[in-house]
């Protein structure tokens, strides 16, 4: 029989092994999945294992969709952390988007590169705005924050359509839902020529240092977690729940309104209905596999960028529906948290052992 | 000859790490009270799992009346008649105490017939409670009233109580003692678990003392001595006192005036009129039942609570023309002219009112709360970080923690408080509650605070620690800081406090000097009875 028994301490090892347990498993299901479905698993495998990492091109792409993830992802780590639970980063990441476009949309012949700074400090702003909403109905009326945030997402979207839609709506666009392409000074610098990786990347990078530090080694990081963890003990030491409510809201808003920010000056260019695609819902599952922390995050990162790359090859390529990046994702997720389990518990064989005197009694 | 009721042989109980049991053996004939006695971990609590059917033990054999049955279910050891009464009562409020005590028994009975058997045992075993009345309206002795009844509703033929007068007043301990000899003259075995040597020694027949899951003797407390008994529970004998220096009226530290205050929480007790004060160099001992108003003032002290109303708690700072400390500040003019000093006093109080935890601690107002795990420390973090909660000496510009720094200051109060953990990365929630307190108490008195404000001191910790911990707040005091020790033990507020104080109901008794108290009058006071008039005149000398 086997038995699970609590461990004394969390398994640091099992807490790293989790995520890849998680994904072995979910590789094992996706090839039960691509077998039911009549498809060559073998190829399957290789539109989300192999295909996203063929060529200098195929490795641009990851990284580019693998920045807004991980930059969401962070701001999410400190706030999940802190026991602030915004579900909503989506909507932050379109006012952030909104935020940005417009900035964008005032570039004129006279702008210059510099313009780029302030439609980025706009999309952070957006995102911090989005967020702020959450945390003062949080704060002043406890409301709670995972309804309000992810309520507000639809609100954003709403937003972004009725301003496609209408007043921003590109007069010269064949009535199309979308704003005018931005000109070409509002678009972030190039890494490498032949890819569409940006500088994005570096500011992605910069911020996984910055929330490792804040985390890790910062009295605010730790005031943020103590809140989290134990609320009495952060009263107790004088930490401030408020601070910690709107200092983690604000991160996250603002992380997830940069990301929109640099999508918007990245690779899209102007403003459509379909600037949010699931990188706010889909930072969530990354923050819990990179395990809440920046590095893990960063791995974590690139494994969803490969799910979302996967799926859309899977989709071309051999047909499959679209609803497959959703389905790996959730897979995912999924065995993630049945294998946290071993983090505080462990299996153990028990074999029918008791006290003597009892088994004679009970026959 | 009968055999006994209950016989342990050579039981063992491995958990990860510890070894709770180590062929542990032990029997109780019917009628005698037995005493386990032990400090925090020696495998008391799980030996009495596993004898109420709660936990099963590895090896070893269980006899009832000479037949091996070991229960495998809290429900079998019942239908064997293994009652027991737990320290931490599990009681709904809201219930009346019948209807709590009918909640936990077989739905054989009617309400009416447990009404009606409350009445006829409380009567038998002078235990006097009215069945009618709601929980919430009990004091903590009546609380203790209904567990022990509803544990002898079943007619128990072993009876077991866990550290049972831990929230009870003197007087109220000597009417339990009355009621389980009265008990075991009927031929109900008991067992007795508890650390306090007098209470064993007044009571039982038989002691088994257990350390580190092992037997280390089994004795007739009645001929031994409370030092020949601590010796055979923690191996050695506890560390003496250094004998005390006599004090001084000292100047005042910390003031509380005019203070009433609702409670947070429905269940909590209202503060009613509180004033005291703390001198350096002197600890004012806080005595009472626990859940009159102690925790509720302490929040108030420590900053946690900030409603009180602004003035209320008063800060005096040192007065600078007086402290040899201060005195590089003063040089620049070394005239100690009046107008100088009168300005100085006006300035040196602060109002604690607006001022945080934190904003407390840096004036050097220190608390050790009564929770250790979720409040005193985080669990799951280790104890590096664990320092952090009220310290900031690892904490450098721009908020930098320096882990190495977190890490050495942990290491240190490990070292310097004998805290029994596996290092400074050991998360806090792996150490014993012993040694956590250990560690909290560490942190704080290690801060050298100008006032410390202490609830439970020595709660859970062994003998030996428990007087080292005492030792170090005597130094405290002797280093001129303001101490308030809360505590449910008297013995412990008789031994450290200068001046006495009770709170009872959320009110406060007058003060007195621990020379001129008594623990029948301190007893007595602690049901909330002391004499208003006296009260007044010994308020305004406080």
């Amino acid at each position: 029989m086997l038995k699970l028994e609590p461990r004394p301490q969390p398994s640091a090892a099992m807490s790293l092994a989790s995520p890849l347990i998680a994904l072995a498993l979910t590789t094992l299901i996706g090839v039960a999945i691509f077998a039911a479905l009549g498809k060559d698993p073998l190829q399957g495998l290789r539109m989300f294992f192999w295909e996203p990492l063929r060529n200098g091109y195929a490795l641009g792409e990851l990284g580019l969709k693998a920045t807004p993830l991980v930059l969401i992802a962070l701001g999410l780590a400190v706030a999940f952390r802190a026991n602030v639970w915004n579900i909503g980063a989506e909507g932050q990441f379109v006012a952030g988007a909104l935020a940005a476009g417009w900035v964008a949309m005032q570039a004129d012949a006279g702008s210059t590169k510099l313009i780029v700074l302030p439609i980025l400090l706009a999309g952070v702003l957006g995102g911090v705005a989005w967020a702020a909403i959450t945390a003062a109905l949080r704060d002043r009326f406890h409301a709670n924050e995972i309804l309000v945030s992810l309520m507000l997402v639809y609100v954003a979207e709403l937003l972004l359509q009725y301003l496609v839609y209408g007043p921003w709506k590109d007069p010269a666009g064949y009535n199309f839902p979308q704003t005018i392409t931005f000109l070409p000074a509002t678009q972030l610098p190039k890494l490498f020529t032949g890819t569409r990786l940006h500088i994005g990347v570096w500011i992605a990078l910069a911020a996984v240092i910055g929330c490792w530090w804040l985390l890790m080694r910062s009295m605010a990081g730790f005031a943020l977690q103590t809140g989290g963890i134990a609320p009495m003990a952060a009263r107790y030491a004088g930490f401030s729940s408020r601070a910690a409510l709107w200092g983690a809201m604000t991160l996250s808003g603002g992380l997830a309104g940069l990301a929109g920010a640099l999508e918007t000056a990245g690779p899209l260019g102007q403003l459509t209905p379909y600037v949010p695609v699931g990188y706010g819902f889909a930072a969530i599952i990354v923050a819990f596999v990179g395990r809440l922390h920046p590095v893990g995050i960063v791995l974590s990162g690139i494994l969803m960028s490969m799910f979302y790359i996967g799926g859309e090859l899977a989709q071309s390529r051999l047909g499959l529906p679209k609803a497959i990046t959703g389905v790996f994702q959730g897979l995912l997720l999924f065995c993630l948290l049945a294998c946290d389990t071993l983090i505080h518990y462990r299996v153990r064989r028990v074999a029918g052992l008791g006290v003597r005197g009892v088994d004679k009694e009970q026959r | 000859m009968t055999p006994p009721r209950l016989e342990l042989r050579r039981i063992s109980k491995q958990y990860p790490g510890v070894k709770a049991n180590d062929a542990v053996s032990l029997s109780v004939a019917p009628g005698e009270i037995h005493a386990v006695l032990g400090e925090n971990g020696a495998g008391k609590s799980t030996l009495m799992k596993i004898i109420a059917g709660a936990v099963q033990a590895d090896a070893g054999e269980l006899l009832w009346d000479g037949a091996p049955r070991a229960p495998r279910s809290p429900a079998q050891a019942r239908a064997l008649g293994i009652s027991m009464v737990y320290q931490h009562f599990s009681l709904f409020d809201s219930l009346t105490a019948a209807q709590n005590i009918w909640l936990g028994l077989d739905k054989a009975m009617t309400l009416d017939a447990v009404r009606a058997r409350v009445r006829t045992l409380s009567a038998e075993y002078g235990l006097p409670l009215d069945p009618e009345r709601p929980v919430h309206a009990l004091s903590v002795g009546e609380r203790q009233r209904v567990e022990i009844l509803r544990a002898l509703m079943t007619a128990p033929r072993l009876l077991i109580l866990d550290e049972p007068t831990s929230v009870l007043t003197p007087q109220a301990v000597e009417a339990l003692f009355v009621t389980l000899r009265r008990l075991a003259d009927q031929g109900c075995a008991i067992l007795y678990i508890s650390h306090k040597l007098d209470e064993i020694r007044a009571l039982c027949h038989r002691c088994t003392v257990l350390r580190a899951g092992r037997v280390t003797g089994e004795v007739d407390p009645r001929q031994e001595s409370n030092a020949s008994l601590s010796r055979l529970m923690i191996g050695v004998e506890p560390p003496r006192l250094a004998a005390r220096a006599v004090r001084e009226h000292a100047p005042e530290r910390l003031r509380v005036s005019g203070l009433s205050l609702e409670p947070e929480t429905p269940h909590g007790t209202a503060l009613a009129d509180i004033a005291l004060a703390l001198r350096r160099g002197e600890i004012l001992g806080l005595a009472g039942v626990s859940g009159n108003g102690q925790q509720e003032l302490l929040r108030v002290l420590s900053g946690e609570d900030r409603r009180a109303e602004r003035g209320v708690v008063t800060w005096i700072a040192d007065d600078p023309s007086t402290d040899p400390s201060n005195d590089a500040s003063n040089d620049a003019s070394n005239d100690p002219s009046n107008s100088r000093a009168a300005a100085g006093a006006v300035n040196r109080t602060t109002d604690l009112g607006p001022l945080g935890p934190a904003k407390r601690r840096a004036l050097g107002l220190h608390h050790v709360p009564e929770e250790r795990l979720g409040r005193g420390a985080v669990p799951s973090m280790s104890l590096a970080q664990n320092t952090l909660l009220t310290r900031r000496e690892p904490v450098g510009r721009l908020g930098h923690v320096s882990t190495a720094r977190a890490a050495a200051l942990a290491r240190r109060l490990i070292e310097r408080f004998g805290v029994r953990a596996a290092g400074p990365q050991a998360a806090a929630r792996s150490l014993s509650g012993g040694n956590l307190q250990k560690f909290i108490m560490g942190r704080e008195i290690d801060a050298a605070p100008k006032a410390l404000v202490v609830a439970q001191p020595t709660w859970g910790v062994d003998v030996g620690a428990a007087a080292q911990i005492r030792a170090e707040l005597l130094a405290l005091r002797d280093a001129g800081c303001a101490l308030l020790v809360v505590s449910e033990e008297l013995d412990e507020l008789f031994e450290l406090s200068d001046r006495l104080v009770v709170m009872a109901r959320g009110r406060l008794s007058p003060v007195i000097p621990v020379g001129q108290a008594s623990v029948a009058q301190i007893g007595q006071w602690m049901s909330g009875l002391w004499d208003t008039a006296a009260g007044e005149g010994a308020h305004a000398e406080a």
